[in-house]
């Protein structure tokens, strides 16, 4: 079956980036395959680990549930693009720093859904913690550290005034 | 896995999209969200030869609410109608429910309206609209109509949409002044679909007696099930109402099945439960007080 091909143009980490897919093809897959970009993680493919989660203009998404064609036009921000200035991002050290990583696979999709998190609840409770990364999977550290990471990143960003 | 191929449409206009979907008949599948129709692609449960994809079209993503009730469009993420002080203050049981459906990035993408054309039995929303008498507006290039929830949802996944329509929006009624709801649910973890759960509304007369109490349990039945327990709240004020004989009469009306989460009667336990507590808060919060 010879399948049409689709034209996207997708602004990726603020890079404007282009490819010819399918209309099957996933963003996750796209961001892989296509642009090179491996930091975007695939696990399960039906939207329940959350290894796969992106920014799609500015908010965290399931890129295995998302078309690359229906991202066409939009900008997406993958954990390749998170660090700043030639630095880790307070999220992102503040994992290093509590140590909430161990084999890092589900890792991506926690920074970038933590990221969101924190721009939008910059102090957040346990238990508002607790539900923003309940949707992401991690099979390793049992998630205490994730959370110290969590409240790390918020107190980082307080004293960096973001 | 991978989605298997199919017709790739992106539609910019409403009539374009009510096109290609009458050419379609049968093969055309409408993707909203995609948070329910991707999976069921990836694990190769669907394979619908056209997809139109209806996120370009302009005017579907309004959330509009007033005395009347809040009319939600197809484009409306979970997410916006969740954080919609408008919804939240004309329908409180909207962001109640809202909060229990999966976790808050799926809610990102996930449309209200696609909740209710999916019509899993398991699913807040459909429940939400069944239990308020809420409708589907559905349009195809023939015309449109409205479909009252009772109508709407046929079976398990399965709903009055036919080949070729559009779910153009939803409408969640207001309910009368002196009322109040609650949404209570199990799920293994926080964001799965629950093993079983009540939504709850109660309306009081102004001797604060119960005039009016409906439950909608969900995963208990091939569609939402409605129970009105209004006569078995009785005649004395609601404040001394007996709650758990009145969720005796709710249990003998559902009909569980098990499967690997739950056994029937586990489920039939829990709705009890939590029609219960959720019938009691619902009249706490008619009263004006929180539980
Ligand atoms: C990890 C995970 C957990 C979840 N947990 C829950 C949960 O706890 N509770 C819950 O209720 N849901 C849950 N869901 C399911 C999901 O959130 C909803 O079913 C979904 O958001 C439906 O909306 P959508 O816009 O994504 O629909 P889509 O996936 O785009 O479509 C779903 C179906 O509806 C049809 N459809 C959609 N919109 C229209 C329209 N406007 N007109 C005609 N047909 C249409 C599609 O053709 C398809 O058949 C979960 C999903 C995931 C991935």
């Amino acid at each position: 079956m010879n399948e049409t091909r689709h034209h996207v143009t997708l602004t990726v980490n603020g890079v404007v980036r282009e490819a010819t897919v399918p209309g099957r093809r996933l963003l996750s897959d796209c961001l892989r395959h296509d642009l090179g970009l491996t930091g975007t993680h695939v696990g399960c493919e039906h939207g329940v680990c959350g290894a796969c989660t992106v920014l799609l203009d500015g908010e965290p998404v399931r890129s295995c549930l998302t078309f690359a064609v229906t991202a066409d036009g939009h900008e997406i921000t993958t954990v390749e693009g998170l660090a700043r200035d030639g630095g880790l991002s307070p999220v992102q050290r503040a994992f290093t720093e509590r140590h909430a990583l161990q084999c890092g696979f589900c890792t991506p999709g926690f920074l970038c859904t933590v990221t969101a998190f924190l721009r939008d609840n910059p102090v957040p409770t346990e238990e508002e913690a607790l539900e923003a990364v309940a949707g992401n999977l991690c099979r390793c550290t049992g998630y205490q550290n994730i959370l110290k990471a969590v409240h790390r990143a918020a107190e980082l960003q307080a004293e960096e005034g973001r | 896995m991978k989605p298997p191929p199919f017709d790739y449409h992106g539609p910019v206009t409403l009539g374009e999209a009510l096109d290609v979907l009458a050419e379609a008949g049968p093969g055309g599948k409408v993707l909203a969200g995609g948070q329910s129709l991707i999976p069921l692609l990836n694990m190769r449960l669907a394979a619908p030869a056209h997809i139109v994809d209806v996120n370009r079209v302009p005017g579907l993503d309004g959330i509009e609410a007033g005395p009347e009730g809040v009319r939600v469009g197809a484009l409306a993420r979970h997410a916006a109608v969740e954080r919609s002080p408008g919804a939240a203050a004309a329908l409180p049981l909207l962001r109640q429910a809202l909060r229990l459906v999966a976790h808050p990035v799926i809610r990102n993408r996930g449309t209200v309206v696609g909740s209710l054309v999916h019509a899993d039995p398991a699913a807040e929303m459909p429940a939400v609209l069944a239990l308020l008498g809420g409708s589907v507006r559905l349009a195809s290039r023939d015309g449109e109509r409205e479909v009252p929830a009772a109508e709407f949802f046929t079976g398990p996944m399965e709903s009055a949409l036919r080949p070729g329509e559009l779910a153009l929006s939803a409408f969640f009624p207001a309910l009368p002044p002196r009322s109040g709801t609650a949404f209570y649910e199990v799920a293994r973890r926080h964001g799965d679909y629950a093993v079983a759960g009540v939504a709850a509304a109660v309306t009081l007369d102004e001797d604060l007696r119960v005039a009016a109490a409906r439950v909608a349990c969900v995963s208990v039945g091939p569609v939402p099930v409605v129970v009105d327990v209004t006569s078995a709240c009785g005649p004395g004020p609601a404040a001394a109402a007996g709650w758990e004989a009145v969720a005796g009469a709710v249990q003998d009306r559902v009909d569980p099945e098990g499967d690997i989460h739950a056994t029937a009667e586990y489920r039939r336990h829990l709705t009890g439960v939590l029609a219960a507590r959720a019938l009691r808060d619902a009249a706490l919060a008619a009263r004006g007080e929180e539980s």
